[in-house]
């Protein structure tokens, strides 16, 4: 898949944070990842996991400790020129739809502001009006000189999107694109990215803890714990036949799936929350949580479990992959094809 | 634009007019803002209207035409000084010194604060921390002593007077500019701007710029009277320029002239009270400019 | 035994734009021991109701109608009885935890507090053993007692207010979406807590969410609201699962049940936006955004009626019988 056009790519990506008393915070700890056009692919976790580190990494708004982020096999550098260059490519749409407009501009002036920025100065008004109505705010011209305030929270986030699409990029990042949005709203919204991935071959890498969402829309997920991804493939067998234990506890605690209610009898509470990413556990970093460890099902394994680091999942787009050594003793290696 | 009705040009005016009138509103309900407001006024008619009302002649030393420090009587409705000129015309021209001076050195100030309080929260890092510290350095200096050592340094004149003026009062509107610039700062829709690809300047001057203004707009208000204040005080220890007539100054040649053994209190009085009122009036405007735009005073808000 | 009980409540706001009515006569009961979930958007009038229940309308609010606890009508109650009630008799846990505690103080004295307020005759000593205990019950070790706020995760923040909540014995808890800034692990945790909670002291909970799948899961009743009235009422999994409100549907669809192939790259929602409470539509207020909207919507506003066993539904289509999803 990597050397596809136009993919972004992420290998080996690593982000640490230094925090008062000389500890390090590894909020991204070693993660290979691909989102090619036409794509949409969830990255799903707790907060804390570090999947909004990454999705910034992702954007060159954070600098890699570690590793390297791509578009089209070019590896990203952080000098102006080559970010501004990046960032036509590669847009961004952020979770609070109100705090993502300046509430001074108006809606023409916060969609032209990339093309501002880039100093795309032919038929201005023309893109804009073509941005907003690729975005689903019709006719355009209607909105051009409303103020954020004066529209509801889901066109608030079609501005955002459209303010993003006016850049032409091949890739959108997403960040809990309706989180702050009216349940009713969400699945406009939602309907809207699908859209313009099947009729435009835009890709989306979209953040969320709404495993919900991944079903809606994505064609792959990926679960993240702790800086890693643990889980990934494609979307109907990752949420329908979880292989991680953090996975099926994940899926397990959501209300009302009939489907797992029968495989997994009882919902899997896992106790405690998510630890500090500067104390992450070694060995399999999901250990000291997991409910398997606990039960004694993964006796056999634990020693490994304990003292091996497992490895960083590969970008294979279609495998189902999962970063567990009792997944692994008894499934041999951790990649499945299909 | 085919369905709008209204160039958006025009539209974008109105706007702007709208969003003013909303300001205005929320000013014009404060009642200690609008009396500042008609007492500013005034004062600034009469400070332009002086060479229309007061011929500049009657501020010469040598065509005083009047007895010396005679009380107040019908030729001169409030008294002379002691070579015999009208304390109203001095007064009246002396508010046009005073308002020049606190003005000029107040936009100074506010222009060097307001870019070193932007770009040191906005860049931060080194640079910012140095101009933090320098901005704290200045903010606990004694600003008198300061302004008169410099004004020892770079000799007696009106342009001095403004910069030493300016230089010992920005650093309160960094620390206010910069703490508001941290506030917007941390708003999403400049991660957004980032994200489209915008450098320093673009965020600077499109989006923080544009927020911290109406809270300068207010703090320069309040920073008017101290700057009078600060001249007039300058002026009465005799720091002031020779050569020109203002608040400070005909109180320095008062108190040198003995006009308090004598008793002259109108000689005291008229420029003593003038400065009073003005620093009033700037303050009430300020104060209510500052309920206005500072939204933790304004409190609640829908 | 009916617990709580709103009669044809009404709230009216006046705001810059005119009179805001926020709840258009709302008819409920919550039982003791049974849980009642309350589903809908954000100016649905889902949050009124909660505050409606412990008079924590602003002033400006015009109320009429009757909330009945226990039968004592709690609109109609003095200041003093009122206090005593907010406490003993019905207290709420609301979504911002960190907002909701006090920053300087340590947990083990706010949740100390109630209890020293409204049980007199208890000592310090007593208050902080209490104390003590209902933190061990929502699962956070003693030590706790002494931290602030601060220093506490969100799940942990929502379990003091829980504690605090309980800290004088309800008969009733209403949980303002209590879960829905926590993570889904961390929601699982709070949503066994509660439910365990019910079952265990027998108190009456009015839980608020706009997720009706979570809804569906720990209650045993359901009401949806739309535009400031219930469209909607039922068993909680059946309004879900097979709405009779074409607006439950949809409220319902935007969670998808992973598994579930029909909601598999089709996100369900809505058009169109919830309704401007200054200038609701004529007829069904839900109209303009309904697919299966007959003639007669837009000329009369739909009653509850009861459109099969234990369910009542505001729908002309419904109670006809028909299909309220294409």
């Amino acid at each position: 898949m990597s050397s596809e056009e136009k993919t972004l790519t992420a290998r080996g990506l690593r982000v640490e944070f230094g925090l008062p008393g000389g500890r390090v915070a590894r909020a991204v700890d070693g993660v290979d990842l691909d989102v090619a056009p036409g794509e949409i692919v969830a990255l799903a976790g707790e907060s804390g996991c570090g999947k909004t580190t990454l999705a910034r990494t992702l954007l060159g708004l954070e600098k890699a400790t570690g590793g390297t982020v791509a578009f089209d096999g070019v590896p990203l550098r952080y000098s102006t020129r080559a970010l501004k260059a990046y960032r036509r490519q590669v847009q961004l749409v952020l979770q609070d739809p109100s705090g993502a407009l300046n509430p001074r501009h108006t809606v023409y002036d916060a969609v032209a502001e990339g093309l501002r920025i880039h100093g795309i100065t032919d038929d201005e008004p023309g893109r804009v009006a073509d941005a907003l109505s690729r975005a689903g705010l019709r006719p355009p011209e209607q909105f051009f000189l409303a103020y954020p305030h004066e529209l509801s929270g889901g066109q608030r986030q079609r501005v955002v999107i459209a303010g993003a699409l006016v850049l032409e990029p091949s890739i959108l990042v997403a960040d809990e694109p309706v989180a702050s949005l009216d349940a009713s709203v969400r699945g406009e919204i939602l309907s809207l990215l699908l859209r313009l991935k099947e009729e435009q071959g835009l890709g989306a890498l979209v953040i969320t803890h709404d495993l919900g969402l991944a079903w809606s829309i994505a064609d792959r997920i990926a679960i993240m714990y702790l800086g890693r991804i643990v889980e990934q493939g494609p979307v109907e067998q990752v949420l329908t036949a979880p292989r991680h234990p953090y996975t099926r506890a994940l899926v397990s605690v959501l209300p009302a799936s009939p489907v797992l209610r029968e495989a997994v009898a009882e919902p899997i509470v896992l106790a405690g929350e998510l630890p500090d990413a500067s104390k992450i556990p070694g060995g399999c970093r999901f250990r000291p949580r997991c409910q398997e460890v606990a039960s004694g099902n993964a006796l056999p394994v634990l020693h490994q479990c304990t003292g091996e680091d497992l490895k960083v999942l590969g970008p294979e787009a279609d495998s189902h992959q999962v970063a567990c050594h009792l997944d692994r003793s008894l499934h041999g290696d951790a990649r499945i094809g299909v | 634009m085919t369905t709008t009705p209204i160039s958006p040009r025009a539209l974008r005016w109105a706007r702007r007019r709208q969003s003013f009138t909303r300001s205005w509103n929320a000013y014009r309900s404060q009642r200690t803002g609008m009396i500042g407001l008609v007492l500013l006024g005034a004062i600034v008619i009469l400070a332009l209207a002086a060479p229309l009302l007061i011929d500049q002649s009657q501020l010469s030393v040598t065509q005083a035409t009047g007895e010396r420090m005679a009380p107040p009587s019908a030729g001169y409705p409030l008294g002379t000084d002691e070579v015999g000129r009208s304390i109203l015309a001095l007064t009246l021209w002396g508010s046009r010194l005073s308002l020049l001076i606190g003005l000029t050195a107040t936009v100074v100030a506010i222009v060097i604060g307001t870019a070193l309080g932007v770009t040191s929260g906005h860049i931060g890092g080194w640079y910012g921390w140095v101009a933090l510290r320098v901005s704290d350095w200045f903010m606990v200096l004694p600003s008198l002593v300061v302004a008169i050592a410099l004004l020892a340094v770079l000799g007696r004149s009106m342009s001095t007077t403004i910069i030493v003026i300016a230089l010992v009062s920005w650093s309160g509107t960094t620390r206010l500019v910069r703490a508001q610039t941290l506030t917007v700062q941390a708003r999403p829709y400049l991660e957004r701007a980032r994200a489209l690809g915008a450098g320093h300047w673009h965020q600077m001057s499109k989006h923080i710029l544009p927020n911290v203004l109406p809270l300068v707009l207010a703090s320069a208000t309040l920073l008017v009277p101290s700057a009078i204040l600060m001249e007039s005080s300058l002026a009465w220890l005799g720091l002031g320029d020779p050569n020109v007539v203002s608040w400070g100054s005909i109180l320095n040649r008062a108190s040198n002239n003995g006009a308090v053994s004598a008793h002259a209190w109108w000689y005291l009085l008229p420029p003593g009270l003038a400065i009073l009122l003005v620093v009033l009036a700037f303050m009430m405007c300020g104060r209510a400019l500052e309920a206005v735009f500072n939204p933790r005073l304004r409190g609640e808000q829908g | 035994m009916t617990l709580l009980e709103f009669k044809d409540l009404r709230v009216t706001y006046t705001g810059s734009r005119g009179r805001l009515p926020a709840l258009r006569g709302v008819d409920l009961t919550v039982e003791a021991g049974r849980t009642l979930g309350i589903a809908g958007e954000s100016g649905c009038g889902k949050s009124t109701l909660a505050m409606a229940v412990l008079r924590l309308l602003p002033k400006t609010a015009e109320v009429s109608g009757e909330i009945l606890l226990d039968g004592e009508d709690l609109l109609a109650m003095g200041w003093g009885r009122l206090r005593a009630v907010r406490w003993t008799g019905a207290s709420i846990v609301f979504q911002g935890a960190m907002h909701s505690l006090n920053a300087v103080h340590r947990i083990g004295r706010q949740v100390a507090e109630p209890i020293l307020v409204h049980e007199k005759g208890t000592t310090p000593a007593q208050a902080a053993k209490r104390a003590e205990a209902l933190l061990e019950r929502v699962g956070l070790p003693a030590s706790r007692m002494r931290s602030y706020p601060h220093e506490l995760s969100g799940g942990q923040r929502q379990r003091v207010m829980i504690a605090m909540a309980l800290a004088c014995d309800p008969q009733l808890v209403i949980a303002d979406e209590a879960t829905t800034a926590l993570d889904v692990m961390v929601q699982a945790q709070v949503l066994q807590l509660i439910s365990g909670l019910v079952t265990e002291r027998g108190v009456g909970l009015m839980m608020i969410s706009h997720d009706l799948s979570v809804l569906s899961s720990v209650c045993d009743e359901a009401a949806v609201m739309y535009a400031g009235r219930v469209v909607e009422r039922g068993p909680a999994h059946e309004v879900f699962a097979n709405a009779r409100h074409p607006y439950s549907a949809a409220l319902g669809a935007a969670f998808p049940v992973i598994g579930d192939p029909a909601a598999r790259k089709n996100p369900g929602g809505l058009a169109g936006d919830p309704p401007d409470p200054v200038r609701l539509p004529e007829g069904c207020s839900f109209r303009p955004r309904c697919a299966v909207a007959v003639e007669r919507c837009g000329e009369d506003s739909p009653e509850l009626l009861e459109v099969g066993p234990k369910r009542v539904s505001a729908c002309f289509v419904a109670q006809e019988g028909m299909p309220v999803v294409l």
